[in-house]
């Protein structure tokens, strides 16, 4: 069959494509050989099956892809998610030169608030996909670990001189996701207020078994949970203390990508990409509203326009029959007229049947709408459904 | 009974000119959950080497390519509702179809057990 010679299938199918931004620039040199990460030896010593992602070695299952899954959705999985770029932006007029480069709005974010934003080329493309949370007096931001050689590069090509821009390549990042990630995370936490005052997309300094943790009430999976920024010299002894709780188990990326898929956010590299605009993504929540009427942001000049219009094709959730699943490239067809493409599709383990994100002609987004998907000739059908997929269950403000 | 294996990770078990196919506990081990599987129908020709059916997991769907030549008698109906029988009995309960050999000459060329096994740990 066709397991490819290494027998990564991870890696030939799903996985690469993510890294080819990047990859790219060394095409003289070969491929490089994946880098390690904190954790390294910690995902290996717990029989973490190692795939290069984003260049770097990382594991994409241990005990089983449909189990790490569910048992993220039930209990609460610990996610080593340290390829992610993590940088710091200070300096004086930040707020001002940030703004400049992202279509963020920083007024209205409080301190420890965190928002989503997206990183756009001038012809409104999306470069990647972040989080930025207002830490100290400046900004921390989260980028995709395939994108942030070429995000730093244009950050720094946007910000001016006296601003700075660091990369915490000394710190690991975590998350740990699902229903019971608070009750196992609480008895590990000091703070000069307790890790309960936490709400979805808020975030604060800790301490986590002693040592300085920034943890934020945020995560990629559509559960409770949190993300937790630690340096790397004390993330093996950190990922012990967390994974010894009842509720943890580790959880690798297959995992990680069925969780984001269910919960209806998209991938960079997949279901966004820098020719696709963010009208069509569904993704103008990353677009803030006082930025959306003052502009002056890159892209701004084919975006706005392109609000008022409406798009050609948009983003949407396709619910499949059967169990046969559409992936990344399949076409989406009306009758026999091809109206889209699937972004990402796979088998949904909550809900135990194939669904897929595809960008589809807005004519034939409306819910509840009947296609088919052209799966390797046989044609299967789908329909539109509102996403997510499985319900977000976030902790938000002023929420039981 | 005689079990020869595939370099690309099936097994045919044959019994005179009668075979089952499926495969291999490696193979399934490297796709992970499996979640369906397409198989061939009983009637239909499969031509050694030809893609004969697709085993989808969570993550990819791979090609499953025929060990022999012939014509496929009965498919593994239990696979439809229970496609993880392929993970976990990928050498037994998880067999995909059975078939009648056009050129049993053709097994020739395959690995027995033990050279599979010396294969797949060079891998």
């Amino acid at each position: 069959m066709a397991l490819n010679c290494t027998g990564m299938i991870f890696v030939s199918n799903t996985y690469d494509n993510l890294g080819d931004n990047h990859a790219d620039d060394d095409v003289e040199a070969g491929p490089a050989a994946p880098l390690t990460l904190p954790l390294d030896q910690w995902h290996r010593t717990r029989g973490g099956r190692m795939v290069d992602f984003a260049g770097y070695w990382m594991p994409v299952q241990f005990e089983g892809i449909i189990a790490e899954h569910l048992w993220s959705r039930e209990n609460a999985g610990f996610f080593d998610v340290s390829h992610m770029g993590q940088l710091y932006v200070s300096g004086e007029g930040v707020e001002a030169a940030l703004e400049a480069a992202l279509p963020i709005d920083l007024s209205t974010l409080p301190l420890g608030g965190a928002r989503y934003s997206l990183l756009l080329n001038d012809e409104g493309g999306i470069l990647d996909d972040l989080m930025v949370t207002r830490w100290g007096t400046g900004f921390h931001l989260v980028v995709n670990g395939a994108t942030k050689w070429d995000d730093i590069a244009t950050l720094r090509e946007r910000l001016p001189d006296e601003i700075t821009l660091n990369h915490l390549e000394d710190s690991a990042l975590f998350a740990l996701q699902g229903p019971k990630a608070f009750e196992a995370l609480e008895p590990l936490v000091t703070g000069e207020y307790p890790l309960s005052a936490l709400t979805f997309m808020r975030g604060g300094q800790f301490k986590l078994g002693g040592v300085d943790a920034w943890i934020s009430r945020s995560g990629y999976t559509g559960e409770d949970g949190f993300e937790i920024s630690v340096p790397a010299e004390n993330a093996a002894e950190l990922a012990d203390l967390i994974c010894a709780e009842p509720q943890v188990k580790p959880i690798a990326l297959g995992a990680r990508d069925s969780l984001r898929l269910e919960a209806g956010l998209p991938l960079y590299g997949h279901d966004m990409t820098e020719t696709v605009d963010p009208v069509s993504a569904d993704l103008l929540f990353g677009i803030n509203k006082r930025r959306r009427s003052e502009g002056g942001f890159p892209g701004a000049d084919v975006i706005l326009p392109l609000i008022a219009s409406g798009a050609q094709t948009r983003r949407v959730g396709l619910a499949i029959e059967g169990r046969m699943a559409a992936r990344e490239g399949a076409k989406v067809l009306s009758g026999d007229t091809e109206v889209g493409t699937v972004t990402s599709g796979g088998f949904s383990p909550s809900l135990e049947r194939p669904i897929a994100m595809a960008y589809v002609a807005t004519d034939f987004t409306a819910p509840g709408t009947s296609l088919s998907i052209d799966v390797r000739g046989r044609k299967l059908a789908a329909s539109v459904v509102p996403m997510p997929f499985v319900p977000h269950r976030y902790h938000r403000k002023g929420a039981a | 009974m005689t079990r020869y294996f595939t370099k690309d990770h099936e097994w045919i078990a044959v019994e005179g000119s009668e075979a089952t196919v499926g495969i291999s506990d490696y193979a399934q081990s490297q796709l992970g959950d499996i979640t369906f599987v397409e198989v061939p129908g009983a009637g239909s020709e499969v031509s050694m080497g030809d893609s004969a059916s697709v085993v989808d997991s969570v993550k990819a769907a791979s090609d499953v390519y025929a060990p022999a030549s012939g014509k496929v008698t009965v498919a593994n109906a239990a696979l439809e509702d229970q496609p993880e029988l392929v993970n976990t009995d990928p050498e037994g309960e998880g067999w995909l179809w059975k078939m009648t050999l056009s050129d049993p000459a053709e097994l020739d060329g395959l690995m027995d057990e033990a050279s599979y096994q010396a294969f797949i740990a060079e891998l």
